[in-house]
């Protein structure tokens, strides 16, 4: 069995509204590991925008333990948590979040200069990054002259210039129409298979979500349905999927 | 990150918003230069007094009823022509005292007129205020003993009166009553602006009937020499203050009422630059308005950034530089447009300016400072942010 890329044991987040007390996420337990493909689906209020924040480190659990690399992010401080995003989990977003007015190159350089990276290295690593998701010729354009889909590239290849074990995209193909969205989508699998960077894809798109071999389906805050596909099956010809469900009780019970 | 990327970070977040970023430099600039020009003007007049004091020599001594720099009403004169007797006594030396009383009027020549000084004084006013003549002669003692109508006029007073024409010989007009002209004083110049030479010398009984008075305004002495001269003028409010019981009179030098006034103009220069200085504080809290705009405004960025592994520490120095970055640079600017325009009244304006070197020094470090201390606020709101509240937020 591989290294666990995040792994997740009873994980419960809640919140404070009010006087009131939300729970986001009721007990929720899970192991991704390097190298694997997953999709976390759920209608929105499900709480897989929450179990992303959590599986990203940007938001720790109110109870239970949440592995990234190996060490519990329930007790690490704020700075301790930014290094760790900065060297092991890369980001997508739905909308991009590029920096305008800032060039294709220094926007995927952006992680490397956190990390403390000399300048020339930087560059050379971002067109490298940048040349690797087809856009070699675009290093100096700002996110306005790019197309949606040029911008989402450069953002992958943001998310992946610091060489992390995890990669979360968050309904990465939601603002982009069916073409874009497939090439995107296409990139970042070839990506990610040459790289053995686990992916997290986080969408309410059954066609998006169906494109993962593993689908974990969220609702009410637990983990309805963990549903892994047979490796050996062709993209072409759909096997019948291995569910596995996950009973609500067994997650919130331990 | 380092302090190299932070500062380049903030660079390009400012020059992104050049317009926004020169309007909130703007309250800074105003604040330095006006502190810079304020203080440059107020020690442009020191300068001018203490040029003026090293002009007149300190053995001048000027008499007069009341106090320097008193703050009471000021009182009507009580002293006459027979007190210049006292006060000679005092000193052993008539030829030392001259008698000044003064009013404003209008000097007219045909159809020309000036508005001058007039003071009557005696035959030893020349001797009193070492004064040269360019042309003619002053009035003697039997001139003051049979109030003759004769004027001596100030340079600028001639000039305005008759033009390139010498004056000697040729009458004007005072209150009506005319006068013969018989000599003209050298030019003195001007004093902060002013000038000294709209002026019209007559004997000072004569002065004293037209302007239908008994008293006189004063005395001036000239010492016979420094030193000794604070018991000549102790010596001289005892003999006066013996004449009129109960009244205080003083005898002061030139070199007193010039540092008293010395004194007033610093204090006023100090009044002005703290006024200018509150201008610098409000440029500071326009900085740091702006930058909690900027902050919200940025939001989605900073969200990016922490995800992206940014610390807190890392967008806090981000927008701290920012903040300093803007009162620096307004800083500067407020530096050369103070300076310069110090350095261009004080060619082609009559008013003295004279930049001193802890002005332009303290109002920049004020401007700094006023950048870290407004900027730190927004600065840690920024680095507090929750990296999946800003991420979400629209």
């Amino acid at each position: 069995m591989s290294d666990a890329a995040v792994e997740l044991e009873d994980v419960v987040r809640e919140y404070r509204t009010g006087g009131e007390v939300v729970a986001a996420l009721r007990g929720v337990s899970l192991r991704i590991d390097a190298g694997e493909y997953a999709a976390i689906i759920g209608p929105s209020g499900s709480g897989k925008s929450t179990l992303m924040h959590v599986v990203g480190a940007l938001d720790r659990p109110t109870r239970g333990i949440v592995r990234v690399a190996g060490e519990d992010i329930a007790r690490m401080s704020d700075t301790a948590l930014a290094l760790l995003r900065n060297e092991h989990i890369g980001f997508v977003f739905q909308s991009f979040h590029l920096l305008a007015r800032t060039s294709a190159r220094d926007n995927v350089a952006l992680p490397l200069v956190y990390r403390g990276t000399p300048a020339a290295a930087r560059r050379r690593a971002a067109e490298e990054a940048l040349g690797a998701v087809g856009l070699g010729h675009r290093l100096g354009h700002h996110p306005s002259q790019l197309s949606g889909g040029e911008q989402q590239r450069v953002a992958i290849a943001r998310a992946l210039v610091g060489e992390p074990r995890l990669l979360l995209a968050d309904e990465p193909t939601g603002n982009l129409d069916s073409r874009n969205g497939e090439d995107v989508m296409t990139l970042l699998e070839e990506l990610v298979t040459e790289r053995g960077v686990a992916v997290v894809l986080v969408t309410h798109d059954p066609d998006v979500a169906a494109r993962a071999r593993r689908v974990i389906r969220v609702r009410d805050g637990l983990i309805a349905e963990d549903t892994t596909r047979a490796p050996v099956a062709p993209a072409t010809a759909p096997v019948a999927p291995a569910t596995t469900p996950v009973a609500p009780a067994t997650a919130s019970g331990s | 990150m380092n302090f190299r990327e932070a500062f380049r970070t903030a660079v390009t977040a400012l020059s992104a918003n050049r317009l926004r970023s020169l309007l909130t430099m703007l309250g800074v600039i105003i604040g330095v230069s006006a502190v810079v020009a304020l203080v440059a003007l107020g020690s442009g007049a020191q300068r001018e007094v203490t040029q003026q004091v090293q002009g007149l020599g300190s053995n001048l001594i000027i008499v007069f009823q009341g106090e320097l720099g008193g703050t009471g009403a000021p009182s009507v004169s009580r002293l006459t022509l027979e007190d210049e007797e006292s006060v000679a006594r005092a000193i052993g030396d008539p030829s030392r005292v001259t008698v000044t009383a003064t009013s404003g009027e209008t000097v007219r020549a045909g159809t020309a007129s000036a508005f001058a000084s007039v003071q009557g004084v005696d035959e030893d006013y020349v001797t009193v205020f070492d004064r040269a003549l360019s042309t003619g002669s002053f009035f003697g003692a039997t001139d003051v003993d049979t109030r003759r109508r004769v004027i001596v006029l100030g340079a600028d007073t001639a000039t305005a009166l008759f033009g390139a024409i010498d004056p000697v010989g040729r009458q004007v007009t005072v209150s009506g009553v005319r006068f013969s002209v018989i000599g003209v004083f050298e030019a003195q110049g001007s004093a902060f602006g002013v000038s000294q030479d709209q002026q019209a010398y007559m004997p000072v009984t004569t002065a004293q009937r037209l302007f239908g008075i008994s008293t006189v305004d004063g005395f001036a002495v000239k010492a016979a020499e420094i030193d000794g001269i604070e018991e000549v003028q102790a010596a001289i409010v005892t003999e006066l203050e013996a004449t009129y019981p109960g009244v205080t009179f003083s005898a002061v030098t030139q070199t007193q009422i010039l540092g008293i006034i010395g004194q007033i103009l610093s204090l006023l220069t100090g009044v002005l630059a703290a006024i200018a200085g509150i201008s610098l504080v409000v440029g500071g809290v326009g900085v740091s308005n702006i930058m909690l705009v900027s902050v919200r405004e940025r939001t989605k960025e900073i969200g990016l950034r922490k995800a992206l592994g940014a610390r807190r520490r890392d967008i806090t120095l981000q927008f701290l530089i920012e903040a300093v970055l803007l009162t620096t640079v307004g800083g500067t600017i407020g530096l050369i447009l103070g300076i310069g325009g110090s350095m261009l009244v004080d060619t082609f304006s009559r008013l003295p300016a004279q930049v001193v070197w802890w002005a332009p020094v303290l109002a920049f470090a004020v401007s700094v400072g006023t950048g870290v201390i407004f900027g730190v606020a927004p600065a840690r709101r920024a680095g507090k942010l929750d990296p999946v509240i800003a991420l979400r937020s629209d």
